[in-house]
Parts: structure tokens; sequence; C-alpha cells
């Protein structure tokens, strides 16, 4: 990595202070807000509950669920092929897919497995895909949102470019909403870890209503969406 | 200046806008729409607690911001730039234009896809990258039909094309893009899918705006939901990313709020179909992400609000809930403003960057009912705001003799900090020779235009609410 470069910053920032009438401050604490609602929501919820609401809105964007559980889980994975198109298809370079034992459904329907090593070559395999298999890292039931933290395997485009996005969703990574998720990456950076370059809040297949106000699904990203939420993990 | 639209003096586009029927239907039909949608996912919905106090938070935390400006930015170039990236920091849109073409240059681009983004229309991106020999393809969709028209500009801040039908559509994709379908929204955004695909992978710059930047990691956050933006973050090689030198949070945390506040408030949505975050990669390169990353934060007249009373001006997080609420947005739409920023917020924030010359009667396009202050999500006291320009304009001597007197009857002229008490109660007086039944009509100047709008209400007498419920009543008799 290259070291980045800063241009025109002190004449520009000793503006700034001009103009609020004070010299440049070098050391802000961020105060205790007064006010934050945040943390209220879904508090009192329990984890059944939670999971419902996170399907609920899943549904609610035109995502299908499927709740399964760990030993139902690939053939959950082959009905979600069989029904929106099959090959080809695509997935993370993820090794929680041989955790729960995906392994062997991914290989037998000749399921990309994105690796980087290939460069562009997997780009070509997204974009043809019908169907992207990837794993959500933390779910918000407020809003049936799945939260990835991209990187070279973890690809973005296995969730953007298929026709279908597949997310598998844990149980146990469905939190409140997205202040649990801001929290946890807040307190990586105070413990001076480098977070994700590609941090993605995804909330069912891409959608606009610019025409004359009329909600249409499907624009650049993907145009359908499947929820796996696995019951018991 | 890019930010401007038109070259018709303000009084003429409104009555233009006046005349044109379909405009003003289909804003009247957005407006309750966006309204409608806005309401039920923010005080309608109980899940998030009370809305008073989200909006609290987002002041508190604009507030806060803005006061400590130098440090955040300071915080956000360090940081971007520790990853690898590269901080521009441009006083003007020229300044800004001139790196970025600098950029495009180096890396030899003829393509750019651009995901939508004010700030990069208020600095004339498309036309100065034109000038190096680089295209930029407009990729959402709202801004696509604008740039298959040809200088055709937005008149919404969030809905750029809430001006043209579908029928215009189709009818200028047929002729500019050799399209051949209907006029249904799923076959025109299909169009445009397939339109844009190679685009996308074929571009060298990705160009985004930047809804916040977070200081603690030098991130930008993206809030879309048509998935261009994630196009356009993950396949050209270098990702040219331009900021409102204002649009930042201290930390992730903050960021949560912004984003809730600005989904719910804008779409009335809970979030966006996506809140996409891009930080410059360290370590070994995705193969599907920029290589190279530039942040270009502009000034651009910014920093005249600061220290001023205009300074929580730069608070906005342009929702457009107060365009969306505005009566008299209902009844020009967003051209008349001409500028790219319309409504209560753009009549506040054109002054500011660009100048009581070309645009000090703005802040005439106002009722001063206090719907869109009551509706604003971050509390900018938007109504207050518009007194006070109209003061400015008229102290300073923009108006004329005839003028000067007209804005005092509408209601300026109060000195005290309680501007807006004073003016919603002087101007029913100042104003009643020409107040017939709760409307005013002919009055002097700049008045009598606009009692040309049909049921404008005499200022701070009626409530906004029931007014706006007797006039939708009204809509079917009048239009
Ligand atoms: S002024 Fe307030 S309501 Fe208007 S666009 Fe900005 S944040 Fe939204």
């Amino acid at each position: 990595m290259s070291k980045g470069t800063i241009h025109n910053r002190d004449k520009f920032l000793s503006h700034i202070a001009d103009r609020l009438g004070r010299e440049r401050k070098t050391d802000v604490s961020r105060p205790d807000w007064e006010y934050q609602p945040q943390w209220a929501v879904y508090q009192e919820k329990t984890s059944d509950e939670l999971c419902a609401l996170f399907n609920e809105n899943s549904e609610e964007k035109g995502t299908l669920v499927l709740e399964t559980t760990m030993d139902q889980l690939a053939e959950t994975v082959e009905y979600v092929m069989k029904t929106y198109g099959g090959s080809p298809m695509v997935a993370t370079d993820d090794g929680r897919f041989a955790e729960f034992g995906l392994t062997d459904v991914f290989d037998e329907n000749d399921v990309h497995i994105w690796d980087a090593e290939l460069g562009e070559r997997n780009i070509e395999k997204a974009k043809q895909a019908n169907i992207g298999f990837l794993f959500s890292d933390v779910s918000l039931a407020e809003s049936g949102t799945i939260a990835q933290f991209n990187d070279r395997n973890i690809a973005r485009s296995v969730s953007l470019l298929p026709t279908t996005y597949a997310a598998i969703i844990p149980r146990s990574t469905i939190v409140p909403r997205m202040t649990q998720v801001t929290a946890r990456i807040h307190k990586q950076v105070e413990e001076g870890e480098n977070i994700s370059p590609y941090i993605n809040f995804i909330t069912g297949p891409s959608n606009s209503a610019d025409i004359e106000m009329n909600m249409v699904v499907g624009v650049h990203g993907p145009v359908k969406a499947v929820h796996i939420v696995i019951l018991d993990a | 200046m890019a930010m401007k639209i038109g070259e018709k003096p303000f009084f003429d586009r409104v009555d233009d806008a006046l005349d044109d029927t379909f405009m003003r239907q289909s804003m009247a039909n957005a407006q309750d729409g966006l309204r409608g949608k806005k309401i039920a996912a923010t005080e309608g919905d109980e899940a998030i607690g009370d809305w008073e106090d989200w909006r609290s938070a987002g002041e508190e935390i604009r507030r806060h911001t803005l006061e400590n400006l130098d440090y955040y930015l300071e915080q956000l170039s360090e940081n971007f730039a520790k990853r690898g990236g590269h901080v521009f920091f441009a006083e003007t849109a020229e300044e800004a234009n001139a790196y970025i073409q600098q950029v495009a240059k180096k890396k030899n681009a003829k393509n750019a896809t651009k995901a939508k983004s004010m700030v990069t229309e208020e600095i004339g991106l498309n036309e100065a990258l034109a000038d190096v020999g680089c295209q930029v393809h407009e990729t959402d969709l709202a801004e696509y039909i604008l740039q298959a028209e040809e200088g055709d500009r937005p008149s919404h801040i969030v809905v750029p094309s809430l001006h043209k039908n579908k029928s215009q559509i189709r009818d200028t994709l047929k002729e500019k893009a050799g399209y051949s379908g209907t006029d249904q929204p799923e076959e025109l955004t299909a169009f445009a899918r397939s339109q844009l695909r190679d685009v996308f992978m074929n571009a060298d710059i990705g160009i985004t705006g930047c809804n916040f930047g977070v200081a603690e990691t030098g991130s930008v956050s993206l809030v879309t939901n048509e998935g261009n933006a994630n196009m356009v973050t993950s396949y050209p090689e270098t990702q040219i990313s331009v900021m409102g030198m204002e649009r930042l949070v201290p930390t992730w945390e903050d960021l949560d709020v912004m984003v809730n506040l600005l989904s719910r408030s804008a779409v009335g949505q809970k979030i966006t179909t996506y809140v996409t975050n891009v930080t410059p990669e360290v370590g070994p390169q995705s193969v599907d992400g920029p290589k190279d990353f530039h942040l270009v934060i502009v000034d651009g007249g910014r920093s005249k609000a600061l220290g001023t009373e205009f300074q929580s001006a730069l608070h906005c997080i342009r929702c457009a809930a107060c365009v969306n609420v505005c009566p008299v947005y209902r009844h020009i739409g967003g051209h008349a403003y001409g500028s790219i920023y319309q409504g209560p917020i753009g009549a506040v924030l054109s002054p500011i960057l660009g100048g009581y010359e070309e645009y000090g009667e703005l802040p005439y396009a106002s009722s001063l009912c206090a719907a869109c202050t009551e509706a604003c999500p971050v509390k900018i006291p938007l109504h207050e705001q518009l007194i006070r320009h109209r003061q400015i304009y008229v102290e300073e001597g923009y108006a004329d003799k005839s003028e000067q007197a007209a804005m005092t009857a509408f209601g300026i002229g109060a000195s005290t900090p309680s501007l807006f008490k004073i003016a919603t109660k002087g101007a029913p007086t100042f104003a009643k020779p020409f107040v017939q039944e709760g409307s005013i009509s002919n009055g002097p100047g700049p008045m009598k235009l606009w009692t040309k709008i049909r049921e404008f209400p005499a200022p701070g007498k009626e409530n906004f609410r029931k007014w706006f419920k007797e006039h939708k009543k009204g809509d079917s008799r009048n239009e």
C-alpha cells in the first residue's frame, strides 16, 4: 500500500477556524450525547421475537424467507438453487460454508467459489450467475437487513451481480438494529484494528421509485433476494 | 455556476411553473406520497420510540460536528490518507474540478460512472470532465433520465426527475437511447439496467458523492436504493468521492443515528436498500474494488455560513423532508427556484452558496408556515433563516423601493431574535389591505406575483396543516 497524500489542508482548516472565530482545534472529545434513543429500540425483545421481526421485515421488502435448521440446511440451499434458476452460481470464499456442511451441495451443483487468485474471471462468473450465496455477518431485526464485512475473499460482487442473492443467516447474528453493528465497529476502531474496506448493509433486492413514484424492484443490483434463517445456529 | 438552473428571472420562472399543470399535479402527488410515508416511518413508528428524541439526537451530533469542523475534517483526512487514499481540500468548485481533471488525465480516463451526488451537480463536474475527454455516465435512474434529455436539470434533491412523467421519459429514451418499449416503469427501468451494465464494468473512474464521511476511520458512507452506488464503487480502478465539507460525523455510532434520520425522512424507509461504507483498502487488494481512492472536500461558499446565524443550515442531511411539505414548492415545483437546491433548504442554502444577487429572491418562496422547520430531522430553524435572509436582502439594498414595501408587508423588518414570532404576528396586519378571505390577493411587487399562486395562504394566519387539508380538497377544482 502506498501512503496517501493530503493537499491544501492547512489553509482550508485555518479558514474554517477563522470563520468559527477561534484558533484551530487539535483535541476535541466527543460529548456523551444527551439524546441516545437508538439504544432502547427492541431492547426488551427476546431472541425469538427478534428473529420473527427480522423475518417479517425481510418479507416486507419482497425477500423470500426460509427458516431451516442445521441438519436441513443443505436441503434448503438445494431448494433455493432449483427455485432460482440453478447454474451458474457463485459464493463468497467463506470458511463458514464448510463449517455449516455446504461443501458437498456446492460441489455437486457446480457453484463457483470466489477465488481472489483468479482475478477478474470471478467478476465474469458473478455477472452471469443466477444466484450468489453469502453469509450475513450481522442481521438487523428492525429492517430485515444483512450486513457484510466485505474483503477480497468475502467479495462484494456476490451479493451485487447475480440475479438473486441468497444470504445464510445464523439466528445468532440477529441484533435489534444498526446500532449494535456500528457500536461494534466503533469499538474495533478504539482498539486500533483496521476495519473492512467495504461494510455493506443490504436490505432485499435493489429498487427505485424514480419514475412517477412507482416502486420497481430490480434496478442495478439483484432482482430477487432470499434469506435462509438457521434457527439453531 | 453549475448550481444555477435557467436564465430567466425568478418571477418569470414562477409564472412558467404555474402554467405547467402536469408538473404541478405531479409535485402534489409526490409530496403527498412522500410525506405520508415519512410520517408513517417517523412519528408513526412506535418501535423507534419518540421521534422527537431522534431529531434532538441528530441536531446534537450535527451541531457538535459543525462547531468542531476543522478538527473532524483533519481526522477524516488523516485516516483516509493513512489507508493510502488521497485527499484534496477545494475552496472553490474550480479547484475541485481542476484536481479531478488532473486525476482523469493522469489515468487517461475516457469513461466515468457516477452515483447520484448533488455536490457534483453543484460544481459542474460532468462538464469539467467532458472538457478533458472523459465522459461521465449518470447511473441513478432519475439522473440517467435527465442526462438522456440533455440539459434537463434536477427538480428535487432526492428524486431529481420528479417533474417528468413516464410517457415523457419513454419519448426521451426512444429518441436519445434507442428504446422501443412501452411507458411502463418496470420496462423503462429494465432498459436502464441493461444499458448501464457494461458501462459500469468498463468505466475507468467511479464518482460518488458522500452522504456522510466518518471521521474516525476515513470512511465514505453512501445511502442508496438502486445498487448503482455499489457498482460505481466496485469495478472502476479509481474512485473519486466528492463531499461538501460539512457532510461528516465523528464516529460510526453517530453514523447510525444519521442514517436512520435520513432513510426515514427522505423516503419513509426504515433503512435504504443499501448503506455502503467505503474505506480505502489496506493489505492485499480486492479484485472487485478500486485500487486508487480520492476524496475531494469542497467548501464552495459553505464557510460563509460558519460563525453566522446560518451555520445550522450546514447541519442539513439533504433528506428533502422540508421540500416535501412546502406549500410553495407544491405550486411552483423545483425548476422555478433556479437552483439545484430547491424548496425551503434551497431557499436558505442558495443565497449562502451563490450570493444574494443571484438567489436573494428565493427566501420569498415561502409562506413562513414553518412546516419545513417542523419536518426537518435535524431541527434546522428554516423559516427563521428565511426571514433573516429577507431582512439582509432588503438591508443590503438588493430590493428596490416598491419591493421593499411589499417585503416589509410580507413579514420582515423585525430585528429582535424572535423574528419568526414577530413576523408571523406582524404579517397579517401589514398585509391586511390585500388579504381577502385568508388569502393575499393583488399585493404589490413580489407579492402580486405570489398571489398568482392560487390559495396562497396569508402568512402566519392559518395553521399549515389546516391549510394543507383544505388545499387538498380544493386541488381537483383548481388544477
Ligand atoms: S433542511 Fe432539514 S428537512 Fe430540509 S433537506 Fe435538510 S435535513 Fe432535510
